[in-house]
């Protein structure tokens, strides 16, 4: 068996993981005084960030069939003000508001697929108009910032925590911490997992790729690329759902400002991790150690306490600066090579 | 029948049948709340300046028609969208207010500089802001929307870390002239004006309409054709960064202040849309000036006719959302094709009954 | 049905906007023979295949597939794959992002107990028909990472392991060398042998003579005829092609060779080369000279005239143009020396698609003016209909977008927009391929009539007859490097002995 060469591709995730666990480590030598050796520190950085994480994968999905999702964001806000007017004002159970808000990601979704499938418009205008859409609606359910702590399901829900058997240590106080993570991480890495084994091992991960690869190649192959597309926007949304709902776990709150922006922590933690947004490269692995990054950087900037939270910005977008010229210095160096 | 093909098959029918819609909307609120039916129409002078819902339109919308320029030559040249305008906007601005009013300071009633050192070197930001997107773009062939989301999400920080995370006011009354009147016609209104005459005659005089949609459409052969691809990606960038820079100095000046969080909030979809909605495509290369410009006065009496109507802020986007996918579903065409396929089998039904 | 008969389509008709492509077109493929489909550019060949795997709606007419009861439409090429009918297009139709065995079965991967894909199924397969086919890959590896013959191969190879019984073959040689048409040809007997019937659509008059069983024949979409291979020659197929005799091709050219002094040198290249694409070479051409540039595809043919007119970066040596040194560091350089280009890929490098005709014919000249001197609309007007005019390209008018012209009618509009910037030295790099052979032999004798005006020319093509019916001299190239030049005795035999590559 002759060894396999590592392309190109497979090389820029592996910076970005290099990179991750560089950052990482600085950040340990640097703030060992600050607790940041302690793996809660990195649990808490999972924590934080699982509702990104599940819609980086569902944007990853997304961006190999060589669309975007904007909507992402206010889609969440919708979300979780949903659930929380949903509880609060009208007294619903938090299952049945968790499986309306699935639905309701379903049909957003299928809105949105249909728009870019089949009547061919370009996925830029049609998540952009979702995304007015979805934060406009989140006002019309309230322009209230709602909290929840009534619904005690809920309540006990993301106050549930899984203590890891190990990494415990005692504290100043001479309290022993053991290390946890929350029901939202789990949901997010079980995400994680099914759509890597479904990109890898079911034929319709692999239409993703081949659509994003060459659409009119796909069409002339066999593919349904209208249904792949709208597919793919219907999971997208629905992942989004699934983070909204892990969103909420973790602010336990809904307003219209919420998630602002998160659309574009998704596509940098993607394109990080090695996505083009030419579609047809990437992989869900790449887009979790992207939303790390995205996540280290942030609690980095709020360890040092000092700093300006503007500088977590602009260090996220200096290292996508970089991941991009890296990108585009790969790209040259393969095409000299033809 | 054909006569009617040709008026709906023209680019610029879209962006102008929206328009009327909006102004009967207008009419028939009016109307219906008992004002006077030309309410919408009705210039008057008050206070020595002009007046009206028109106007206010028009002036409204002066910062999405100047990056509806610059958005229009980067859609044409390199098939994408500069998503970063709305942020190079507030970096101008606070920029701008930061050198008039000295660094730290929060609040000044002098000019720490010349009013024209403040002005220039905003818009000079804005072109820095235009040249590092065209550099990413045109010289390392990264994809438009990932290049400007770079600045998209670190240009506001730059400006709150330039501001010193304050929000800055400039309480001078030469600084305010931009966002304010220039004899009795809003200064925005004239702003707005002389860049998109200035563009206009760019493209009537030169051959730049033809350069942008030559690479727009066609890259590699435009270079073997003899033009400089990358060079034109380039300068469409960089003017896109001076028109938000215009722009991000304009929205400064309404306020007196650089406002890093709020100035040119979402402008960027606005501008995308003023492109889309003058039946430009975002895959580049063919455009129209003229229907970018009446798509982004078109948004802006949108918008201000929900505010008439009393729609809240907030709830707004989803009129704007509903309307832009109904919009572009007409120009859709799968949509379009989908329609005559009705029509023809309407009239092979009626042909049918008729024998 | 007659039993033999596996493809039946009568009387299809088809419309463009303006245009009848299709007017009741017959066609009939039996079991176990190669079909040539054959017309000149926008005779309705590309259309009646359209229609027959569902890309394009015919509007009237009836397919009928053996095994199948009743007319058959298809909707799209998955439905056409489902009646058994496979197609290869000239463009390889393959995503070149997923690995060479996910190209071969996407659509129809082979599947575990549990609805998953079976990976190592998937490969073994991919890697016993690759090697069926005497190609040696890696089925892992991406199919970007192999040339675009290889790539083509593969696309046939799909169409094959997919059961057809109707393979349609839309100008698979085209990017092929002589050694892998072999392998195709090789491969379309077996399938033959197997019953399987095949369409085959080509340019090329020799592999229609190697192959084909029959012959169809289409004229401005309308079929002109069906012939058994042996009742029709060569000469006579062109004539019913064209619709008129035969212009000898061979006559076109004066038996006298020209001869150069050093004053008139045009372009001199010595030690030129680009990196990975060519070695480094030396070449000269003189006013009036047709130089031909000869050897087999990815023999390093168009990137020498690449180099030499910058569109690759020359990164050793010198040129010189009329003399003096030069430094040439973007095409628009080599413009301002009175130098053009037209590229072998017309539709990737020539045509800017959704341009009018007059717009790409002042392209060049306007980028050659600068941006700041714009072409007065009188004089664009002017020059468009001048050269659509000279070159007789046919078009609805001079305002039609280019990219509603027929292949042969785009090269025309390229040829007139280097014509327009009148330049010293052109070089042409492939101008008839995939055109007709009416426009060929005009292209032929335009370039001899601009060598004539004393303008230097490298020429181009794959096809040796055509070369020296036009070049008075050739550069002959293999494996990067140029080996040689052939000034005298310009025959078919030197020139193949020369490429092939004489002291083996």
């Amino acid at each position: 068996m002759k060894k396999k060469k590592i392309n190109s591709n497979t090389l820029l995730l592996i910076i970005t993981i290099v990179l991750f666990v560089v950052m990482y480590a600085a950040g340990c030598i640097v703030y060992a005084g600050k607790g940041f050796t302690h793996l809660q520190t990195f649990l808490n950085v999972l924590i934080n960030n699982a509702g990104l994480l599940c819609v980086a994968c569902g944007m990853t999905c997304i961006m190999l069939t060589g669309g975007i999702d904007i909507s992402v964001g206010a889609l969440i806000a919708m979300d979780c003000m949903f659930l929380a007017v949903g509880m609060e004002r009208w007294g619903m159970s938090a299952p049945l508001l968790c499986l309306l808000v699935l639905l309701i990601g379903l049909v957003f979704g299928l809105v949105q697929g249909f728009c870019v499938g089949y009547l061919e418009i370009q996925p830029f205008i049609v998540t952009m108009a979702g995304m007015f859409f979805a934060r406009g609606m989140t006002a019309v359910i309230s322009t209230d910032q709602v909290s929840i702590s009534t619904n005690q399901f809920f309540v006990n829900l993301a106050n549930f925590k899984l203590e890891l058997p190990f990494g415990s240590y005692v504290n100043s106080k001479g309290v022993e911490q053991i290390p946890f993570i929350r029901i939202t991480v789990i949901i997010a890495l079980i995400v994680l997992i099914a759509i890597f084994l479904m990109l890898r091992y079911t034929k319709f991960g692999r239409s993703l790729y081949a659509v994003g690869g060459n659409e009119i190649s796909a069409t002339m192959m066999g593919l349904d690329v209208k249904k792949t597309k709208l597919k793919a926007y219907m999971l997208s949304s629905f992942i989004c759902s699934i983070g909204g709902i892990c969103y909420c776990l973790n602010t336990m709150s809904g307003s219209v400002q919420q998630a602002l922006g998160l659309e574009m922590d998704a596509i940098s933690s993607a394109v990080i991790g090695g996505t083009l947004l030419t579609g047809g490269v990437g992989n869900v692995i790449g887009s979790f150690f992207g939303v790390l990054i995205n996540g280290t950087i942030s609690t980095l900037v709020k360890t040092n306490g000092k700093l300006l939270s503007s500088w977590s910005n602009i260090a996220v977008a200096a290292l996508l600066c970089f991941f991009i010229v890296l990108q585009s210095i790969f790209a040259k160096i393969k095409e000299s090579k033809k | 029948m054909s006569k009617f093909k040709k008026i709906t098959g023209k680019q610029l029918f879209l962006p102008i049948f929206c328009m009327f819609l909006v102004m009967a909307a207008n009419i028939i609120y009016d109307v219906a709340s008992g004002n006077f039916a030309l309410n919408f129409f009705t210039i008057s002078v008050r206070n020595g300046v002009l007046y009206g819902r028109l106007i206010d339109i028009l002036n409204r919308g002066s910062e999405i028609a100047i990056l509806a320029i610059g958005m229009t030559l980067v859609v044409s040249a390199s098939a994408g969208t500069d998503i970063s305008v709305g942020s190079v906007m507030s970096l101008a601005a606070s920029f701008c207010c930061m050198l008039l009013a000295g660094y730290g300071v929060s609040s000044t009633t002098d000019l720490a500089v010349p009013l024209a050192v403040g002005v220039i070197g905003g818009i000079l930001m804005g072109c820095l802001c235009g040249a590092f997107n065209g550099t990413l773009v045109a010289y390392l062939n990264v994809q438009p929307m990932v290049a400007t989301l770079i600045l998209f999400s670190a240009a506001r920080a730059i400006g709150l870390l330039l501001c010193n995370n304050l929000i800055v006011y400039v309480r001078n009354d030469s600084f305010k002239f931009f966002g304010g009147y220039l004899g009795f016609i809003p200064t925005p209104i004239i702003i707005a004006a002389v860049c998109v005459v200035v563009m206009a005659l760019l493209l009537k005089k030169t051959a730049l309409g033809l350069y942008v949609q030559s690479v727009g459409i066609n890259k590699k052969a435009s270079r073997i054709a003899g033009l400089n691809s990358s060079r034109i990606i380039f300068v469409c960038y960089l003017v896109c960064g001076l028109m938000a820079g215009i722009a991000g100095i304009v929205a400064s000046s309404r306020i007196s202040s650089a406002d890093s969080n709020n100035i040119g909030l979402n402008y960027e979809m606005d501008a995308i849309l003023a492109v889309a909605l003058g039946g430009n495509s975002l895959g580049g290369g063919k455009f129209s000036l003229a229907g970018s410009i009446i798509g982004a006065y078109t948004i802006q009496a949108i918008t201000t006719t929900l505010y008439a109507l009393g729609v809240s802020t907030d709830v707004a986007p989803v009129f704007k959302a509903i309307i832009v996918i109904i919009i572009v579903t007409i120009q859709a065409p799968p949509f379009k094709a989908y329609m005559k396929r009705r029509a023809a089998r309407k009239a092979l039904a009626k042909g049918g009954a008729a024998v | 049905m007659d039993n033999n008969v596996v493809l039946t389509m009568r009387g299809i008709c088809m419309t463009f906007p303006g245009v009848k492509a299709l007017d009741h077109v017959d066609f009939t493929l039996r079991k176990g023979e190669i079909h040539a489909l054959m017309g000149e550019n926008g005779a309705g060949k590309s259309t009646l295949i359209k229609c027959l795997t569902g890309i394009n709606a015919f509007e009237a007419g009836e397919i009928r597939v053996d095994g199948i009861d009743g007319p058959v439409v298809n909707h799209s090429t998955l439905d056409a794959q489902k009646k058994g009918i496979s197609t290869v297009y000239q463009e390889v139709n393959l995503c070149p992002n997923l690995s060479v065995a996910e190209n071969l079965f996407i659509g129809r991967e082979p599947k575990t107990k549990i609805g998953t894909i079976d990976w190592k199924t998937m490969v073994k397969r991919s890697q016993k028909i690759v090697q069926d086919l005497d190609m040696d890959i890696d089925v892992t590896q991406n199919l970007e990472e192999y040339s675009l013959a290889l790539q083509q191969m593969i696309a046939i190879a799909r169409a094959v392991d997919m059961d057809c019984k109707v393979l349609i073959l839309d100008e698979p040689t085209s990017s092929l060398d002589d050694n892998e048409v072999e392998k195709l040809f090789k491969l379309m007997n077996q399938l033959k042998a197997k019953g399987v019937g095949i369409i085959f659509v080509t340019h090329f008059l020799e592999q229609v003579y190697a192959v084909c069983d029959r012959i169809t024949v289409l004229r401005d979409g309308q079929l002109v005829g069906e012939y058994p291979i042996e009742d029709l020659p060569r000469v006579k197929l062109v004539a019913a092609m064209m619709g008129k005799d035969f212009d000898d091709l061979a006559s076109i050219k004066s038996d006298e060779s020209p001869v150069f002094s050093d004053e008139d040198i045009l372009i001199d290249a010595e030690g030129m080369s680009h990196k990975g694409t060519i070695k480094p070479f030396n070449l000269q051409v003189h006013k009036g000279e047709v130089v031909g540039l000869t050897g087999l595809l990815g023999s390093g043919r168009s990137e020498l005239a690449r180099v030499i007119y910058g569109a690759d970066k020359n990164q050793t040596g010198t040129l010189k143009v009329k003399g003096k040194e030069v430094k040439i560091n973007a095409p628009i350089d080599a413009m301002k020396l009175g130098m053009g280009l037209l590229p072998d890929d017309r539709k990737a490098e020539g045509i800017i698609g959704d341009l009018s005709v007059r717009e790409n014919i002042i392209l060049a000249l306007q980028a050659k003016r600068g941006m700041f001197r714009l072409l007065p609309m009188s004089k664009q007007i002017e020059l468009a209909d001048k050269y659509i005019d000279m070159l007789q390209i046919k078009t609805a008018s001079r305002e039609t977008l280019i990219k509603q012209l027929s292949g042969g009618n785009q090269q025309k509009v390229i040829l007139g927009r280097w014509l327009a910037t009148d330049p010293d030295f052109l070089i042409l790099d492939e101008p008839t391929r995939g055109i007709d052979i009416g426009t060929k032999t005009e292209i032929q004798k335009l370039v001899l009539k601009l060598a004539k005006e004393g303008k230097g020319i490298i020429f181009i093509s794959s096809e040796i007859e055509e070369m020296l019916r036009t070049c008075t001299k050739m550069a002959v190239l293999r494996d990067g490097m140029k080996v040689g030049e052939i000034t005298e005795s310009l025959s078919q035999e030197t020139v193949m002995k020369a490429i092939a590559g004489g002291d083996k």
